[in-house]
Parts: structure tokens; C-alpha cells; sequence
């Protein structure tokens, strides 16, 4: 068990930084995720931590103590990888007992331990079968089993679930999620799936660019993004951003009618508005007129992707019962629930503007 | 697999078998010739099998050389190079394949370019160096040089190089150094390519001939088999004991052709799983 620091933490390949000054805190039994598009430089974090790659500058503390030089052992921790990664040429049991017998530990200790994290995973009758003979699911319950035999104070599991199918990764997905409730250890875990993110995480960190745009609870993120770039990567579908321009008075949008300044008052200047789908309205009367460009049937709900009056796209997610055509013209304007401003740098304006 | 219409199948097929018998041919007259008494051997039309089963001409061999020695110093010689070859082969592939360093890809260049360098260009200067080291007329001076090659490091560093990094992270992650990597992790899972390598190594350096000859300067206590083939030919001057010769060639050919049939099912076994795992 252990808390993870990162002070500063920086790292470059030649010119190009990939990391700049991150900040992080992670709290010992707490479940991290970071998310982000391809190339944010998630993985590159959690190898930082993990002592696979070494860091151009900054800090880095597990359980209190400097690890920046240490060699991944000598960390407590254990990974997970996508692809598995399992010894090809040894048993199930022999993966799970490599680390252990490297690091001396008695026959009988090496035992007990590998059938405990069998029996938790469910893998006692695999134990003498070789990667080859197992499936993805098999494969990646055994690469977690190899992690916990060796009691790592953090646990790192890099997009774990990314070579798995749909039905599995959900059922692996809940897995982890039972596994940390047991386990009470520190977890971080990397994904550009932000369903994942959502459902695991206490505290989520969003990468871009290599750097934290936003770090918080699942529902902190998903309620009050902190810039254009969190609202449109937390939340599927994803946020819709409209341009607009505050006035003395009022949000003017020109293609979704104009909402009430929120409470505090904005600076009077162009802005983004971000409204969920979810928070579109079609078919009320006083609304700005669209025309259905997409409809997406999902059963319990319905997806309509619009062509606003200027030829922005727009995406409103509906209940069933509504009849629409592609092509037809409807209005649309925004629901009661939140709506999101953020300013012309794409920063967060406090306080969501509530319709009236 | 795609099957060959039936004509095509036939024809490759017969072919293969020629090609079968072409090479088996001289190692059968060789085996057979062992067993002839020497009239036999001189006889024309030949004789292709021997009379009876006579065994003398391998008791012969022995009064002649010492076999058994020259077979010893030649299993030495061979077995000790391909060892290093192997070890220092897998390590400095592994370097190659899997670390970044400054100078990384011109020093692989080099290295590549030593492979295009007839070795009969380097005898004379490896052989002063070694006897400078003191090593000539003994077995370490025919060995020490060839410990590493730039072949094997070059085959070694082609395989590794398809060899999953996380693999390589997840035993770093395990606790093992880096020769545990390197040894533990990485060669297991080049095994065909490993064993495709102990084999050429092994069958050159039992065969090799220039280099014994020139650093052993007629130490013949020391000689491996096949340079004392050599003084089986010139025995009884000049008038040739064929079945004396083809009795010490068979004896010479026999430890790699087991050592063939032992590691071949490496490359079958690699090729079925392949297959099946596709």
C-alpha cells in the first residue's frame, strides 16, 4: 500500500517534451485513471512510474519515498500490460510464479500465493496450461493474477481491456472494479475509453498534449469541465460546442436563441457554449430551426444528429416516440438542464447557465 | 494449404527425390566403402555392397591416428565455440535489437561489413595475434577467436527484434535483471532461431580445417578429427587405403548428423505450432 507523488514530472524524447510539469497526487487505495486521445502521453506516464522509462525532470515518490532512479522492483509495483504480455514458453503457473522465485521467496510462500490469486481469478484449472491454449479473457485474468501474487503496493494496468471484446471487457471491466474493492490497493490505470474511465476511477486525470487538463471524480469532470477540450472528451456522444457571443444581457448563440447571462455576469466577447445531448429539445415550440441529417435508433433512446441554421453539427439524444426523417426540419432549443460556457480560450466560466 | 494440381505435385515430387538421392549418394558410397575389404574397394566395375560386414578398416583408423583424441578435441573445439557463439550472440543481438544508444546503427554496420571479409584474409593477422597472446599450438588459441561472430549476432538480432517489448517490461517489472531477460525470457522465445544457429555453428566449427591447421603447427595431439583425416590419406604413401579413409570420414560425420537429427525437430515443432496458432 502506497501513496504516488508526482512533483514537476517532465519528459522529452530530443526536442520533443511529451510531458510538461505534471502535478499529481495519488492517494494510497485510491483509483486513478488516465484517459486521453492516442498520443497524450498517458502511457509514457504510467511507464515513468513503473521505473520502464526514465524521466527528464521532476519527481517521483511512491509511499513517500524518491523512486525517480530506482529500478522497477525496487518500486513495489506491478503492471498489467495490453497485450498481456506473457512468457510464451512457461505454464500459467510458471507466469505467475517468475517474479516470485526471482526474488527468493520460499517454495511453500510461492505456492500459497499463486493459488490464493487462482482462486480469486479463477484460474486453478488453467494453471498448467501455456498461454497458447488460453483466450483473451483467460490470457488477461492470468496477466492480473501474475500482478497480484507479487503484492505490489501499486497496482499499473495499461489499456487493459483494449484487446478484449465487447461482452468481455464489460465482464472484465467489473472484474478490476471488485478486484480494488478486495484489494484496497493504489491502482492507475490508463485507457482513451472514457466508459472506462467513468466507471472505475475515483479520481480521473484527462491527458492532452502532455498535460493534466482536468482532475477530479468522474461526475466532477462530466458536471463542470474545466475546458472545451474535457467537455468534449468526457460524455458519449460527446458535448455539443456551439459559438456564441455574450452580450450585455444575454448569450446570444444565433442558431439555438440566446440564454440569460448566468449569475456573476460574463465578459461581454465571443464564447463556446457546451450543451449535452441530452439537453437538446426537438419539436418545441420558439425553437431555432435544424434540419435531421442522422437518426440513430439505440432502442431505449434515440440519436439525432442536426445541421444547425449555420452549418454547425449538433447531436441530441432523444426518448423514443418522436417520428423524424432525415432531411425533415425541426426546432431545437436547449432543455433545463446545465449548459456549459467557457470563455474564448476555452477555460470554464463558473456557474452553468440555467435556462429560463 | 493450397494444393498443387496433380501433375505440378508429381513432377515436384520427383524432383525432391533426386535432389534426395544426388546429396545422399557420396555419404552412402562413404558408410558403404567403410565396410569393404581393400580389393573390393579397387575394383572396377565397383562394388557397391561390400562382401561381408568387415569392420577392420575401424580398427585400422586406430592404429593410424589417435580417434578417439582427434574426435574429443574436435567435440571441444566445436561445442566450446558454439556456446560462446550462442551467449555472445543473444547478448549483443539483444543490445542491438532492443536498446538505443549513440552509434548504435554504425556500429552494426561495422560489424555487418566484417561478415563480407573472406576469412582468409584475416588468418594471418588473427594468427599473429593470438600467438602474441600466446596461444598458438592449443586448443584455447583455435577457439578463443571465434567465440563471437558477426553472423550470429546479425541472425540473433533479426529474431529479437520481433520479440514483444512488453515481454521484455513485463520480466523487468518481474524483478530480472537484464541477462535474466536476455537468457530467461528472450530465448525461449527464439528457440528455432537458437537452435538454427548452435547447428551451422556446430557443423562449421567441426568441419573447419584452415584455422586448426594454421594455430595447432602440427601439434597433432591437439588436431580435431578432420585434420586427422589428413594423415589417413598420405598413410602408406601415396598408395591410397580407401576403406581406411571412409571408415575415419564416417566416424568424422557421424557426431553432427546426430546432432542434425536431435536439434531437427526444433524447426518441425516451430513450424507446427506456428501453423496452429497462426
Amino acid at each position: 500500500m502506497a501513496d504516488v507523488r508526482l512533483d514537476k514530472v517532465s519528459k522529452s524524447y530530443g526536442a520533443a517534451e511529451v510531458l510538461k510539469d505534471i502535478d499529481l497526487s495519488i492517494a494510497d487505495g485510491e483509483f486513478v485513471v488516465f484517459v486521453g486521445p492516442s498520443g497524450c502521453g498517458k502511457s509514457t506516464l504510467l511507464r515513468i512510474i513503473a521505473g520502464l522509462e526514465d524521466l527528464s525532470g521532476g519527481d517521483l515518490l511512491i509511499g513517500g519515498r524518491r523512486v525517480n532512479d530506482a529500478s522497477p522492483k525496487e518500486r513495489g509495483i506491478a503492471m498489467v500490460f495490453q497485450s498481456y504480455a506473457l512468457y510464451p514458453h512457461r505454464t500459467v503457473r510458471g507466469n505467475m510464479e517468475f517474479g516470485l522465485k526471482l526474488s527468493r521467496m520460499s517454495r511453500a510462500e510461492i505456492d500459497a500465493r499463486v493459488m490464493r490469486a487462482a482462486r480469486m481469478l479463477q484460474i486453478e484449472p488453467l494453471l498448467e496450461r501455456r498461454p497458447s491454449q488460453l483466450s483473451g479473457g483467460q490470457r488477461q485474468r492470468v496477466a492480473i493474477g501474475r500482478a497480484i501474487v507479487r503484492e505490489p503496493a501499486v497496482f499499473l494496468f495499461d489499456e487493459p481491456l483494449s484487446n478484449l471484446d465487447a461482452a468481455l471487457r464489460v465482464d472484465t471491466r467489473r472484474e478490476i472494479a471488485d478486484l480494488h474493492r478486495q484489494l484496497k490497493t493504489t491502482m492507475i490505470y490508463v485507457t482513451h475509453d472514457q466508459v472506462e474511465a467513468m466507471t472505475l476511477a475515483d479520481k480521473i486525470v484527462v491527458l492532452h498534449d502532455g498535460h493534466v487538463q482536468q482532475m477530479g471524480s468522474p461526475l466532477d469532470l462530466y458536471n463542470a469541465p474545466a475546458n472545451v477540450f474535457v467537455a468534449g472528451f468526457i460524455g458519449s456522444p460527446r458535448m455539443n460546442l456551439i459559438a456564441a457571443e455574450a452580450g450585455a444581457e444575454r448569450i446570444e448563440t444565433g442558431v439555438l436563441g440566446s440564454l440569460p447571462l448566468p449569475e456573476g455576469g460574463v465578459p461581454a466577447g465571443p464564447l463556446t457554449l457546451g450543451i449535452r445531448p441530452e439537453n437538446l429539445v426537438l419539436g418545441a415550440a420558439g425553437g431555432a430551426e435544424a434540419q435531421v441529417v442522422l437518426i440513430e435508433h439505440l432502442g431505449d433512446e434515440i440519436l439525432v444528429e442536426l445541421k444547425l441554421a449555420d452549418g454547425q453539427q449538433a447531436v441530441a439524444k432523444i426518448a423514443p416516440g418522436l417520428s423524424l426523417t432525415v432531411g425533415e426540419t425541426v426546432t431545437v432549443a436547449p432543455g433545463d438542464g446545465p449548459v456549459h460556457l467557457f470563455d474564448a480560450a476555452g477555460r470554464r466560466i463558473a456557474g452553468p447557465a440555467a435556462k429560463s | 494449404m493450397t494444393r498443387l494440381p496433380r501433375p505440378t505435385h508429381g513432377l515436384i515430387l520427383l524432383l525432391i527425390i533426386a535432389l534426395a538421392v544426388a546429396s545422399a549418394f557420396p555419404l552412402v558410397w562413404m558408410v558403404l566403402s567403410s565396410f569393404k575389404t581393400p580389393e573390393e574397394s579397387m575394383q572396377t566395375p565397383p562394388v557397391w555392397i561390400p562382401g561381408s560386414l568387415n569392420l577392420s578398416a575401424y580398427g585400422a583408423v586406430s592404429e593410424v591416428i589417435q580417434a578417439g583424441r582427434s574426435l574429443w578435441n574436435s567435440a571441444v573445439i566445436a561445442t566450446v565455440t558454439t556456446t560462446g557463439i550462442l551467449v555472445t550472440s543473444l547478448m549483443a543481438g539483444f543490445a542491438f535489437a532492443k536498446y538505443r544508444f549513440r552509434g548504435r546503427n554504425a556500429l552494426f554496420a561495422v560489424m555487418i561489413a566484417t561478415m563480407f571479409l573472406p576469412p582468409i584474409v584475416t588468418l594471418i593477422p588473427l594468427y599473429r595475434m593470438v600467438s602474441a597472446m600466446g596461444f598458438s599450438a592449443s586448443l584455447v588459441g583455435v577457439i578463443l577467436p571465434n567465440l563471437a561472430n558477426a553472423f550470429g549476432i546479425f541472425l540473433m538480432r533479426q529474431f529479437i527484434a520481433g520479440v514483444p517489448d512488453d515481454l521484455i517490461d513485463a520480466a523487468r517489472v518481474d524483478g530480472a535483471s537484464e541477462l535474466r531477460v536476455v537468457f530467461s525470457v528472450v530465448a525461449p522465445a527464439i528457440v528455432p532461431a537458437i537452435a538454427a544457429l548452435a547447428l551451422f555453428a556446430f557443423v562449421y566449427h567441426w568441419n573447419t580445417y584452415l584455422w586448426p591447421l594454421t594455430v595447432l603447427q602440427g601439434a597433432s595431439e591437439d588436431y580435431p578429427i578432420v585434420l586427422s583425416l589428413g594423415r589417413l590419406l598420405s598413410y602408406n604413401r601415396g598408395a591410397m587405403n580407401t576403406p581406411l579413409v571412409m571408415a575415419g570420414a564416417t566416424m568424422a560425420v557421424l557426431p553432427p548428423l546426430v546432432l542434425f537429427v536431435f536439434l531437427q525437430r526444433f524447426f518441425v515443432d516451430s513450424m507446427v505450432s506456428a501453423a496452429v496458432k497462426g
